[in-house]
């Protein structure tokens, strides 16, 4: 941060320089990550100018990698559907021009209808405009499979921004995820456009059946094509199924990305560019992140050990890089708002967010999907850990007041 | 054993009695203005449940349901007393109910004071009766299924009050909209938290 405040400085276009007049040009772009701009450089003061502003747009920035990787992973899987992919790099320009007519109607539709209900309630309660949407309007794209309809995004939108964050005051003050109710309220909604195995390839629901088996194409994300190999124990084809998964899907494909799935979620490199970005400067708890991964990879090695199912017989590190675990674990459960808030609870609560998302994924064959659905849980029960991480500090240093 | 951890966690998450049948709402939203009482509440519904389910149960099979009478001899075989059970439940939790209200006033008074008027009306919250019928319908075939059952659930609805009061004390300060203070945004967040429990539905372990 620091060198790119001298950066700015240097260019800042004074009064006597011909720039002079693009000067609130460069005010615009400066206050996006320094605000206030004079800070004080020792005693108990204000050290640096974060604010709100600086936090949403580091954020966006750290979203960006998930975006465009998404983008072309949208069309990279609607010709994979049509059966003429090739390669994954092959037919650069067409997979791109197809991923970006299907992605950013979405990004705009949930970016304008959430910016208006945000306008209208800070219109009608008279108070400022406060950066919020921002985070929340890149992440609902994201997390929403590609051929979702436009007007369920803008109703999850509206329903997301009213009930989780309007009626509780407004930025800051809400108590689950936004972009999460938006995704529970697609999910429990509208099961058919957010589950299956019409939704994750673009523009599949108009390819003949018959193609896509020639494809070798099922439509389905790998956790619910999982769900179809899963036969009785005595079965042959028990043991078979997680054997095709593993030849169908290398682990190397689930970490590069190169899987149906969300937009966003499916490259775990694009995540780790944005979660190295969020915990250098801070944003992210790293607390939180690697708690949840820990806990995630604990239920993973527990549920491998006793197997049952074919989800329990993956393998843990496979459990993180498939599904939306790791963009749960960077952008979701580390959402500084809904998250615990004292640091012994930021552990519990990350550990009990990747251990229930796995939870959910192995043991509901309903919702294999469950991440997110998990971490909403968590956000419900994290001011619940805090009061009870609170109370025993008091009680601790009530003992210690005693003994003394 | 597995059985038992499953009848336990189905009572907790999976059916929990606030969230997946709204029962017991309304000492849920009056009580759960702080973590403090609503955890009080909390135990003494987890204790009334854990007393009446297995007490009711005994009822039930020894001589409400048909043909349970036929212990006392032969000629009573064929009685049916089950259109007898909503009262003999609601007596039995009524009777408890006092004798918790007494324990809690002679050993927590401040508990008695804060939770008033909703002690004795645990003899009527929904969630009490609700267990004992559950009981009933779900026909649990030994008394340590039943109790199981009401450890269970009574937890659910313990972890339920508590996590609202929990909420409820951190938006406290929260700028909420003059219309919806109180009740109005308690209820918003019980449906929010009714939505992140419905990620249990369908668990079938």
């Amino acid at each position: 941060m620091k060198s790119l405040e001298k950066f700015m400085r240097k260019i800042e276009p004074t009064h006597e320089s011909k720039w002079a007049k693009f000067h609130p040009v460069w005010d615009a772009l400066y206050t996006f990550a320094f605000t206030p701009g004079e800070t004080t450089k020792k005693g108990a003061h204000i050290r640096d100018g974060i604010d709100l502003k600086r936090t949403m747009f580091t954020v966006i920035v750290a979203l960006i990698p998930c975006l465009l990787f998404g983008i072309y992973n949208t069309g990279h899987w609607h010709f994979v559907a049509e059966g003429t992919a090739g390669e994954f790099m092959d037919n650069f320009g067409d997979k791109l021009v197809y991923g970006l007519i299907q992605v950013l109607p979405i990004v705009i539709v949930s970016y304008a209808v959430g910016l208006g209900v945000e306008f209208i309630f800070c219109i009608k309660n008279q108070h400022a405009i406060q950066e919020g949407f921002l985070v929340t309007g890149m992440l609902i794209p994201l997390i929403v499979p590609a051929d979702i309809p436009l007007w369920m995004v803008a109703v999850a939108t509206i329903f997301a921004v009213v009930l989780g964050k309007e009626v509780f005051g407004g930025t800051g003050m809400n108590i689950v995820n936004i972009a999460l109710t938006a995704r529970a309220f697609l999910f429990f909604g509208y099961p058919t456009k957010m589950s299956g195995d019409k939704v994750w390839m673009s523009g599949i629901s108009d390819v003949p059946k018959e193609t896509l088996d020639v494809n070798g194409v099922t439509g389905a994300t790998q956790l619910g094509e999982l769900a179809t190999f899963t036969g009785p124990q005595e079965d042959w084809t028990y043991q078979g199924g997680i054997k095709a998964f593993e030849s169908a899907w290398s682990i190397w494909d689930s970490f590069v990305g190169i899987i149906p799935g969300s937009i966003g979620e499916t490259s775990v490199i694009a995540i780790l560019i944005g979660a190295a970005l969020l915990l250098y400067t801070g944003i992210a708890s790293w607390k939180v992140m690697t708690s949840f991964v820990i806990g995630g990879l604990f239920v993973g090695f527990l549920a491998n050990a006793f197997a049952v199912n074919e989800y329990m017989m993956l393998q843990p590190l496979n459990h993180l890089v498939i599904g939306g675990f790791a963009f749960g674990a960077v952008f979701m459960i580390t959402d500084p708002v809904t998250a615990a808030q004292t640091s012994t609870g930021k552990f519990i609560y990350g550990f009990l967010g990747g251990a229930l998302s796995i939870v959910i994924r192995v043991f509901n064959g309903a919702y294999p999907e469950g991440v997110m659905m998990a971490i909403l849980f968590m956000n419900v029960m994290a001011p619940m850990i805090d009061h009870y991480v609170i109370q025993a500090n008091i009680k601790r240093r009530l003992k210690r007041l005693k003994t003394a | 054993m597995v059985d038992y951890i499953n009848i336990a966690l189905k009572g907790i998450f999976i059916e929990n009695m606030i969230f997946a049948y709204f029962l017991g709402m309304c000492s849920y939203l009056a009580v759960s203005k702080t973590v403090k009482t609503a955890a009080g509440l909390g135990a003494a519904v987890i204790f009334v449940l854990v007393v009446t389910i297995p007490v009711n149960w005994l009822l039930e099979n020894y001589i409400l349901q048909a043909g349970a009478l036929s212990w006392l001899g032969e000629e009573y075989a064929g009685l049916d007393l089950s259109f007898l059970s909503f009262i003999m439940f609601i007596a039995v939790i009524a009777s408890i109910v006092q004798l918790v209200e007494m324990l809690v006033e002679k050993f927590a008074p401040a508990l008695y004071g804060a939770l008033g008027i909703f002690l004795p009306l645990i003899a009527v919250n929904c969630s009490i009766l609700g267990g004992a019928l559950f009981m009933q319908e779900r026909q649990y075939s030994t008394i340590g299924e039943a109790t199981t059952f009401a450890v269970g659930s009574g937890i659910g609805w313990f972890l339920a009050v508590v996590a609202i009061a929990a909420i409820r004390e951190k938006i406290k300060y929260s700028n909420v909209p003059a219309p919806l203070r109180g009740l109005g945004i308690t209820f918003i967040i019980t449906g929010l938290m009714g939505i992140a429990f419905m990620s249990f539905s369908g668990i079938s372990l």
